[in-house]
């Protein structure tokens, strides 16, 4: 099982904060897909150029194997400060 | 060293923490305010999202990475969240090194860090609604310029 998860404009975009797969994705290739496949929106979301991902909470710009237990999560360009 | 919380913090407080070694000779701190303009539309009142977990990791590489590259002695990193309002605080970053130059360089480091890789988001209330703030590029090529030295 991993967990996803989705932060600022893009859990208000897609109406959720996390989702748990027990579909266990090879990596994040094939994350994106299983993910676009939930409509337009997810799509747009996932795929953005823009989107920033963290594997366990680290940001990473590389494709990456996942394994059970993993937590990802997508999330806009930060703004804090 | 590292705060994130929803109250507010007392910057003199703060940094009277940072000047206990006698071995300091220049403490450098930051406080980041909510201003009441954004993009030339007022703003009534700012929200802050954050990633719980992964907030505290990148603050923590972040000031080890300081640590590697100048002669930190002690620092202090506050950010909020939650809803603020202008003239509220938000950040804080206050540095104590032997020296000024290293303290002014690494509290320009952490915060230009800061704003380019930790996890917060902030949602800004404007009288056309609530919008997302938008990351500026200004802010990238702030925490690039740290690379080519």
């Amino acid at each position: 099982m991993i967990k996803v998860l989705f932060f600022a404009s893009y859990r208000e975009k897609l109406g959720v904060d996390s989702l748990e797969l027990d579909q266990m994705p090879a990596n994040l290739s094939a994350l994106r897909e299983l993910l676009s496949a939930k409509g337009a929106d997810w799509q747009e979301v996932v795929n953005d150029a823009r989107t920033l991902v963290a594997l366990n909470q680290s940001m990473t710009r590389k494709d990456f194997e996942l394994s059970d237990g993993d937590e990802v999560a997508f999330f806009p360009p930060v703004t804090g400060g | 060293m590292i705060s994130i919380q929803q109250e507010d913090f007392d910057p003199g407080y703060e940094q009277d923490q940072l000047s206990q070694s006698t071995g300091t000779g220049a403490v450098v701190t930051f406080s980041g305010l909510v201003r009441d303009e954004n993009l030339g539309d007022d703003v009534g009142g700012l929200y802050l999202e954050h990633y719980p977990g992964m907030t505290e990791k990148a603050l923590q590489e972040i000031i080890e990475e300081a640590a590697e590259r100048w002669p930190l002695q002690a620092i202090k990193v506050i950010h909020r969240v939650g809803q603020l309002h202008p003239g509220d605080r938000i950040v804080f970053v206050g540095v104590a090194s032997a020296h000024r130059k290293a303290a002014f360089e690494i509290c320009e480091f952490v915060m230009d860090y800061l704003k380019t890789r930790a996890p917060f988001w902030k949602k800004e209330t404007t009288p056309e609604g609530d919008r997302w703030v938008d990351a500026r590029e200004s802010d990238d090529v702030a925490a690039k310029r740290w690379n080519q030295e």
